[in-house]
């Protein structure tokens, strides 16, 4: 899943400007080769690798209490990792933050330790009552948009999902 | 005749500080600071003893009270930062230590009340009775690191800890409480979370050049 897509690095390109265009200013996350490319974009704009998805989303936490617009960047096992901190902390507390979470397991295709959560991870978000939209190849800047007014319509978690062949 | 087994040591820390006493000390040294407080009993009592709009009560979420210092003191240096932390919340998120100690804080003055169990669940035992935490910062490179044991050693640690220019962690030894706990948080999440990013912008326009 590591393998260069073509046109993935300038697809990132293109979507961190869109990512700074509609104001995030705080980068944050644990890698997925799926958005490889957007880390190496990011990092001039104080991208903090993390030690784990949650921990990630604390942090985002504290960035947005100093009035910082965060994105958490993960793999979907990571995704499972946080599930009890978009719950128990970004839910209820009202903390805008944009999840960038990847779909690994996408259409069953990977390798094992991907696919259970691949198949359940939109029902868990559709459960836990996430706001949410998978990324199209065409509409980078659409979807951005609308992340950005989900926060502001009503201020929380939203996530935006990186499917393979996107940016890697 | 022993009444505890092996793999349950008795906790060493019944006749020490009580939490009460020990954020009663600790309070007065974070004051003008961003205090994210760990969820459970501490939160609480941190709320009962001495509640500031500069203080973040998380209710869920255990072991990311760290984290979110972290994150003020990473996107507003020139905010003064204080975590009030507990030994279960510590253990949850042991990354936390190396992650402040890697990013260094100027000014991140991690506490932790180490109570040797769970209060909040009722007493069950963690393992920091073996393990000391303080230890694990000190090798993940926090700038100053102290463990005390009564009202004297917070103040005088707390004093020297607040002229260093880097993380620093203190190690807390408490009793596990016996009486009843503080009231809940009386904020919704929702006004904890107002009322934080005002102060927080308060304290970031009155902050100093970073120390």
């Amino acid at each position: 899943m590591s393998a260069a897509v073509e046109g993935g690095v300038d697809r990132a390109r293109e979507f961190v400007r869109e990512l700074l265009a509609h104001g995030f200013d705080f980068f944050t996350g644990v890698p997925c080769s799926l958005v490889g490319p957007v880390i190496a974009e990011l990092e001039p704009h104080g991208y903090v690798p993390e030690t784990r998805e949650d921990a990630a989303l604390g942090l985002a936490a504290g960035a947005a209490f100093a009035g910082r617009m965060p994105l958490v960047l993960m793999q979907n096992s990571g995704f499972g990792v946080s599930i009890n901190a978009i719950g128990s902390l970004h839910s209820i507390y009202a903390i805008p933050c944009l999840l960038l979470v990847t779909w690994r397991g996408f259409g069953g295709k990977d390798a094992p330790e991907h696919l259970v959560m691949g198949k359940a991870m939109p029902r868990i978000l559709d459960a836990i009552e996430m706001p949410w939209r998978t990324i199209e190849v065409d509409a980078m800047g659409a979807a951005v948009a609308w992340a950005r007014r989900t926060i502001e319509d009503r201020p929380g978690p939203v996530a935006l999902v990186v499917p393979p062949g996107l940016f890697a | 005749m022993s009444t505890t087994d092996a793999k349950t040591p008795p906790n060493p820390r019944v006749a020490a500080l009580t939490t009460r006493e020990a954020i009663a000390a600790v309070l007065p040294f974070l004051e003008g600071h961003a205090v994210a407080c760990a969820n459970g009993f501490l939160s609480r009592w941190v709320c009962a003893l001495g509640d500031r709009d500069s203080h973040f009560y998380m209710i869920g979420s255990m072991g990311l009270a760290s984290s979110i210092g972290l994150g003020i003191a990473v996107a507003r240096p020139e905010v003064p930062v204080g975590v009030i932390d507990g030994d279960g919340n510590v253990l949850m998120n042991l990354g936390s230590l190396a992650m402040t100690a890697a990013l260094a804080p100027r000014r991140f003055r991690h506490v932790c009340l180490d109570n040797g169990v769970y209060a909040s669940t009722g007493n069950q035992p963690t393992i920091s009775t073996r393990v000391s935490l303080e230890a694990i910062a000190r090798a993940a490179g926090y700038a100053d690191v102290a463990r005390v044991a009564d009202v004297t050693g917070i103040r005088a640690a707390l004093a020297r800890q607040a002229e260093v220019v880097g993380p620093t962690f203190l190690l807390v030894e408490t009793a596990p409480e016996s009486g009843p706990p503080a009231p809940r948080i009386p904020f919704t999440p929702g006004e904890m979370t107002a009322r934080m990013r005002r102060a927080v912008a308060v304290l970031g326009a009155s902050g100093g050049p970073p120390g």
